[in-house]
């Protein structure tokens, strides 16, 4: 195991919410997850709309404080920071976004998008800062003619590398990646991807994969965490993961994936009702209410995460 | 600055090659000429009173619209005085009510919480206060003049801009950009300057040229009331002296229709400048027939249907035809 670059203990985080009449409640966004992202490589987060996948991201970059737990960044501590120091701590995280357009602003081309992190970072002539914007298109593929061009004339797949161009600026250690291909063309898919891994072999960049394309995250993740309604069920190393899940509700996700191969008849685990409200959750596991072999104790007795084999944890008796 | 020259010269362009807002800059330019070049223009002096062997005449060379009938002032310099005022007041009402419309939305978008409470009910409050009687009033305490006048114009007009200012700062306040620029350490300051303020700029120009229009016609209004400036010649006034002077009893139509001309022209182009913005803004709304759009504007109705084409969904035909296929 390689060293750690973050280390999540215990984290959680409620939204309040004000129900019928006037009642206060409480979203569960994350409840007590704990993470080891190492350095230099690829955690790839995966489950369904709404289980606390972004929520979970943000508290790692630190946009959401969490109400428990702790994150050691690079051996610190990020969670009672002022706001001053956590923007010094921000300079080595970026993210990059789903939809590629919405994140680069209409109004802006190509050169101020990108030096954005700079300009704002402060210290940089104009000239050091076209010359570095030139460099980060040169690394992500782009020509250097696109530095007056505004988002709209570009293509989704050129705008996302826009975005990795952006993300990059100030040299991250850590980049978080929400979605940065499903919302592109199936034929962009692989050259961002690629793009990625070269990157991250030569910046030696550590990344936060989240995703629900689980065959992206086979391919290029080395450790994977599912969620659902907020907490980890099962956690490890990637391929340990896809080839043997033990946590039902990863079976029944693995179950679901497409499968090129038409004559390979496996059997579909089709979960039953609705995710839970993250407002009124079951008591117990979280999962029992949709678990294809629930015991009675599931409704009691929330499961720990417990090590199924070195490098495997997962929460379920 | 090279690039904001350039965006400037290709935004000008732009409404250049509009049609409609070829037509309001042209117009517009003509009219701030004859404003600022008046005394140049005008053949006589317009205050001109004394010239009593001149009353009433009917149109000629000499004076191409004729001159009043009660102090025998040249009717064509009055309508080319007339100019000042009605642009003075509209367009320094229409800009005001741009600064004020753009901060009080903008702090009510971007600050949230209690500002934000505040001013939108600051907005309710200001909307159901009648404007009218309230400005008979104000003159009457504070003395008749035109910065009485824009200065009411201003009070009551920032409240619908403020509004649609407040809702697309919410959306640029969520916009994944502004995340990423949060990311990368940027300040509140740094958000709302280079971010916010540009991405509702388009929402200010487009207003101003509206409201302006809008006002010289409540201008000409309040003038005809007798609450402008006495002392000042204005549009409105020339149809009040007409009236009161017998122009309807005499037949003298063109002392009623100079003035008439002069408001359908100015309040005409900067309808037509704000017009061809909005489409250049929102290429969505080149459906609506001009002419309807137009109407709607006086109805006040204009601005409301803007942002309802912005959220509105496209209507689902194929779902219907498939339908029925099945069947």
């Amino acid at each position: 195991m390689g060293e750690p670059l973050i280390l999540a203990a215990n984290l959680s985080v409620d939204f309040p919410v004000r129900g019928a009449l006037g009642k206060k409640k409480k979203v569960h966004a994350v409840s007590d997850v704990s993470l080891t992202i190492e350095k230099g490589k690829t955690f790839g987060l995966v489950g369904e709309s709404g289980c606390g996948k972004t929520t979970l991201a943000n508290l790692l970059l630190g946009l959401v404080k969490p109400d428990a737990g702790s994150i050691l960044f690079d051996g610190k501590e990020i969670t009672d920071i002022s706001q001053k120091q956590l923007k010094i701590v921000r300079r080595d995280m970026q993210m990059i976004f789903q939809d590629p357009l919405s994140s680069l602003n209409p109004r802006f081309n190509i050169f101020r998008i990108i030096s954005e992190p700079l300009f704002i970072r402060g210290g940089y002539t104009r000239k050091q800062m076209e010359a570095r914007v030139l460099e980060l298109l040169e690394l992500v593929g782009l020509p250097a003619s696109s530095l007056h061009r505004y988002p709209s004339d570009f293509s989704g797949g050129q705008r996302q590398r826009i975005g990795i161009a952006r993300a990059l600026a100030l040299n991250p250690k850590f980049l978080v990646c929400d979605e940065p291909v499903s919302a592109l063309d199936v034929s962009v898919h692989a050259q961002i991807l690629n793009l990625l891994m070269d990157l991250q072999k030569e910046l030696s960049i550590t990344y936060l994969f989240i995703s629900h394309n689980l065959a992206v995250v086979r391919d290029i993740c080395q450790s994977v965490a599912v969620m659902y309604l907020g907490k980890v069920v099962e956690t490890g190393n990637a391929q340990t993961i896809f080839d043997h899940p033990v946590h039902p509700y990863t079976q029944s996700l693995l179950s679901a994936v497409l499968d090129v191969d038409a004559d390979n008849k496996r059997e579909r685990i089709i979960l039953q009702g609705d995710i839970p409200s993250p407002i009124d959750l079951p008591t117990g596991c979280r999962f029992h209410t949709r678990c294809p072999n629930a015991r009675p104790e599931c409704a009691i007795h929330s499961p720990e995460l417990r090590e199924i084999e070195s490098h495997h944890r997962a929460a379920c008796y | 600055m090279k690039d904001r020259i350039k965006d400037l010269s290709g935004f000008l362009l732009k409404i250049w090659r509009h049609p409609k807002g070829r037509v309001g800059a042209v117009l517009i330019a003509l009219l701030i000429f004859t404003a600022i070049l008046a005394p140049l223009i005008a053949p006589y002096d317009p205050y001109d009173v004394t010239a009593r062997s001149e009353k009433g005449l009917a149109p000629s060379l000499s004076h191409l619209l004729g001159t009043t009938i009660t102090t025998g002032q040249d009717i064509f310099s009055m309508l080319i005085y007339g100019t000042r005022v009605s642009l003075l007041v509209g367009v320094v009402s229409g800009l005001s009510i741009a600064f004020l419309g753009a901060i009080l939305g903008v702090i009510s978008g971007f600050l949230g919480k209690w500002a934000d409470m505040l001013i939108m009910r600051l907005v309710d409050v200001m909307l159901v206060i009648p404007t009218l009687p309230l400005t008979i009033v104000l003159t009457n305490l504070f003395g008749k003049s035109y910065g009485l006048i824009i200065f009411i114009f201003t009070l009551f007009g920032w409240t619908g801009l403020a509004r649609v200012v407040r809702s697309q700062v919410l959306i640029i306040k969520k916009s994944t950009y502004v995340k990423a620029a949060q990311l990368a350490g940027a300040s509140d300051f740094h958000i709302m300057f280079r971010h916010i303020l540009p991405g509702v700029s388009h929402l200010l120009i487009m207003n101003t040229a509206l409201t302006s229009a809008g006002i010289m016609v409540a201008e000409a209004g309040l003038s005809f009331l007798g609450l402008g400036d006495p002392t000042a010649i204005s549009w409105g006034k020339m149809l009040a002296e007409a009236q009161s002077g017998g122009a309807l009893l005499f037949g003298h139509w063109w002392w009623i229709l100079a003035p008439g001309i002069g408001i359908f022209v100015s309040v005409f182009a900067f309808m037509r400048l704000g017009l061809a913005l909005e489409e250049i803004f929102n290429p969505r709304m080149r459906r609506t027939s001009s002419i309807r759009k137009l109407w709607k504007s006086m109805n006040g109705a204009y601005l409301q249907d803007v942002f309802h084409s912005m959220d509105e969904e496209p209507v689902p035909v194929l779902q219907k035809e498939r339908v029925a296929v099945r069947e």
